[in-house]
């Protein structure tokens, strides 16, 4: 088994879990550090791709929105690997399209001392329809205050929001402090 | 006061502040690298503006896309307005959308029923 981290063992893990179908092209998949010129530049390029393959005005939002906040969420959130390197915000990214969707899937590593509160949140959001996400949105976009970090905590809800679909993700243990969290959001072509 | 003029770019809005002119508005793509470092200036300038503001406000928002960050500084500079409403100034946001646009739409309106002050929607 290829390590997931990597490229490789990236792929193979998104197959398995059928994150991205098998038929899917993927048209953008990217290793590395993740900073605010590279999320810029990668959804620029999305843009005029999608525009090319004339897609609805709606659609392509969507998928812009969900790109900035998966990308910015790892540029400020991401944990280091090397505990030495904590300034560094590696991550996957990887765009893929199906003939009724876009899956924005993303790779990064979160130290285990947060999963908890992660996926707290996470399945919270997944319990609520519509209405309910509204709600926690509203909530907290009233209660809550930019972190140090740069962010409103209103990531995923909006991407829960914007996209009508539940969060799929999962955790793979990489070392006895870390592991890496796979999110994968979905933009619906018919929408 | 000094007015404040930001040319926007791919990842900060156009804003325009100027009380001398009664112009008020921000318009483009907001989803900027440090958002607090980006809005402080204009969050302290509302916040002097509101000390002694004009009989009345108009505040035109014509963003195009923002990203959650600026969401929330977004509410910051709309509670700063619904304060000067409750001091007795004149206060109407014009929150423009395109008219293809539901998401943006429908963030006008959530915004509307978080602050109480006068909002007008305008699709283009």
């Amino acid at each position: 088994m290829n390590k997931i981290t990597t490229i490789r063992g990236f792929l193979d893990h998104i197959y398995n879990k059928n994150y991205a179908p098998i038929e899917s092209q993927i048209s953008l998949i990217y290793e590395g550090e993740i900073t605010h010129q590279i999320m810029k530049a990668f959804t620029s390029m999305t843009e005029t791709s999608l525009e090319k393959h004339e897609e609805s005005s709606s659609v392509s939002k969507r998928v812009f929105h969900v790109m900035v906040e998966c990308l910015q969420n790892i540029g400020k959130h991401a944990d280091a690997e090397d505990i030495r390197e904590p300034e560094i915000k590696r991550g996957i990214f990887l765009i893929c399209k199906s003939e009724d969707k876009y899956n924005v899937i993303t790779g990064n590593f979160i130290d285990h001392s947060k999963l908890d509160g992660l996926k707290k949140m996470l399945e919270n959001i997944n319990t609520l329809d519509k209405e309910g996400l509204k709600e926690l949105y509203k909530t907290q976009i009233k209660a809550g205050s930019i972190s140090d970090k740069g962010g409103a905590g209103l990531g995923f809800i909006d991407i829960a929001r914007k996209t009508g679909e539940k969060l799929q993700y999962d955790f793979i243990e990489v070392t006895e402090n870390t592991s890496f969290f796979v999110l994968k959001s979905t933009v619906s072509r018919n929408s | 006061m000094d007015k404040i003029n930001i040319t926007g770019t791919d990842d900060v809005p156009s804003v325009i502040l100027d009380a001398s002119t009664g112009k008020f508005e921000m318009s483009g793509r907001s989803l900027p690298e440090d958002v607090s470092a980006f809005y402080k200036p204009i969050l302290d300038w509302m916040a002097e503006y509101a000390e002694n503001a004009n009989p009345k406000t108009v505040f035109d928002f014509k963003l195009t896309y923002f990203n959650t960050a600026s969401s929330k500084i977004i509410l910051d500079i709309l509670m700063q307005l619904e304060e000067m409403a409750n001091d007795g100034k004149e206060v109407l946001i014009k929150w423009h959308y395109p008219s293809d646009d539901e998401d943006m739409e429908e963030a006008g309106e959530e915004y509307s029923e978080i602050v109480d002050v006068p909002f007008e929607k305008v699709s283009y």
